[in-house]
């Protein structure tokens, strides 16, 4: 399964099937700091994903001190 | 995971709510978290028009579509702020948001307007880049909001940058922005009003919002920021919520309906609001002759412009 990261942008390999807390653990992620994207929306903690997945996972903190 | 209004599948769990929303449900609820903000803070009147701060984030993006979702009108205003690839990849979210959405936005660039950036305003002055930055958007926005006739500027300051500001300002008792962090500051000596709608949402949640609406938003962080005193409060907080959801607006709030009067209060009548006179050049309101933004102008104007380093 295909997994975008930002910050900076770049692309890595998750063996599926997996669940999304599972995964964010394995790239050291808690779910509060990220969203999970397919598409135009949004995965919940419990699902599942398949190896033929695309995802994005997406951190949510912003740092400006504005 | 269902949905807590409507049972149907969930889409985002909201741990500080402990509940779970459907897409619906959970626009539905930062639409009402920000009427509510509004209301209790007495932020926007019927009627009145309101200057949003853009970034081309997602704080601000997302305030300014629910402002308009709400029925206010809302104009935006972005400021080219002159820090390399993210200043002009920001611009372009809120530029082609005004564009989709057929909503007025007005731009100021810093380099072509005032012929300055922040970095090399950062340099020239010997401030940190966010102190650069940030008096140049106060100033730039009070002075839009008078010369446009706003009532209000709006800015996406959400639940997670209060919490970490007010955090910051506790650690170190500064009495004087503790009698001043509130969500709402009303308008006097020829400032205007200013108002952060988005207090009640965390930034999750406004991440989430524009997800959901399909409003694209500069993800990349501002390079000016990293190692800044703010993300390090931030991350401190982010552990304590992580053990005990709900901490942050407990705190933030506490302070708000406990605390900031006690503040505000210990602030001697007539202190800080001792007659303002008009700077020299640009005649916005000022206690010295020459106000502290066109100081910094005068300051960059013959400095050597700072190079950014390349992206990662
Ligand atoms: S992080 Fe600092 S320098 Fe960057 S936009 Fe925000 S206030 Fe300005
Ligand atoms: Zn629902
Ligand atoms: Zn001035």
């Amino acid at each position: 399964m295909k997994v975008l990261l930002r910050n900076p942008r770049r692309e890595v390999e998750v063996a599926g099937p997996i669940s999304i807390v599972a995964m964010l653990d394995r790239l050291g992620y808690h779910r509060d700091q990220v969203l999970v994207i397919r598409g135009d929306t949004l995965i919940p903690g419990d699902a599942m994903l398949r190896d033929e997945d695309q995802v994005e996972v997406r951190p949510v903190i912003s740092g400006g001190a504005l | 995971m269902k949905c807590r209004v409507c049972r149907g599948p969930a889409i985002i769990d909201v741990r500080r709510h402990n509940a779970n929303f459907c897409r619906e449900h959970f626009l539905r609820l930062c639409r009402d978290q920000v009427a509510k903000a509004i209301a209790d803070f007495d932020m926007i009147r019927p009627g009145e028009r309101v200057l949003v701060a853009v970034s081309g984030g997602k704080d601000s993006l997302a305030l300014w579509d629910l402002l308009l979702d709400l029925g206010y009108e809302a104009d935006g205003l972005v400021i080219g702020l002159g820090i390399g690839e993210y200043s002009d990849e920001s611009t372009s979210y809120a530029v082609a948001y005004a564009e989709a959405k057929g909503v007025a936005l007005q731009r100021i660039d810093l380099r072509d307007d005032y012929g300055f950036d922040v970095p090399t305003a950062a340099h020239a002055s010997r401030r940190v880049p966010c102190s650069a930055c940030g008096l140049t958007k106060r100033h730039l926005f009070d002075q839009a909001a008078r010369d446009g006739g706003y009532d209000v500027v709006v800015t996406g300051h959400n639940l997670d940058d209060e919490a970490a500001v007010l955090f910051g300002n506790v650690l170190r008792w500064q009495n004087d922005y503790l009698a001043r962090q509130l969500p709402v500051l009303p308008a006097g000596d020829g400032f205007p009003r200013k108002a952060k709608p988005l207090v009640r949402l965390a930034e999750r949640e406004t991440a989430a919002y524009c997800v959901l609406q399909g409003l694209d938003y500069v993800v990349e962080e501002c390079p000016m920021a990293a190692g800044n005193r703010h993300l390090g409060y931030k991350e401190a907080l982010d552990g304590v919520e992580r053990s005990s959801p709900g901490t942050k607006h407990a705190f933030y709030f506490g302070f708000l309906d406990r605390a900031a009067e006690l503040f505000a209060s210990g602030v001697a009548e007539g202190e800080g609001k001792a007659d303002l006179g008009r700077c020299e050049r640009c005649g916005s309101p000022s206690a010295t002759e020459i106000c502290t933004f066109c100081r910094l102008v005068e300051q960059a104007a013959g400095a050597e412009p700072v190079a950014l380093r390349p992206r990662r």
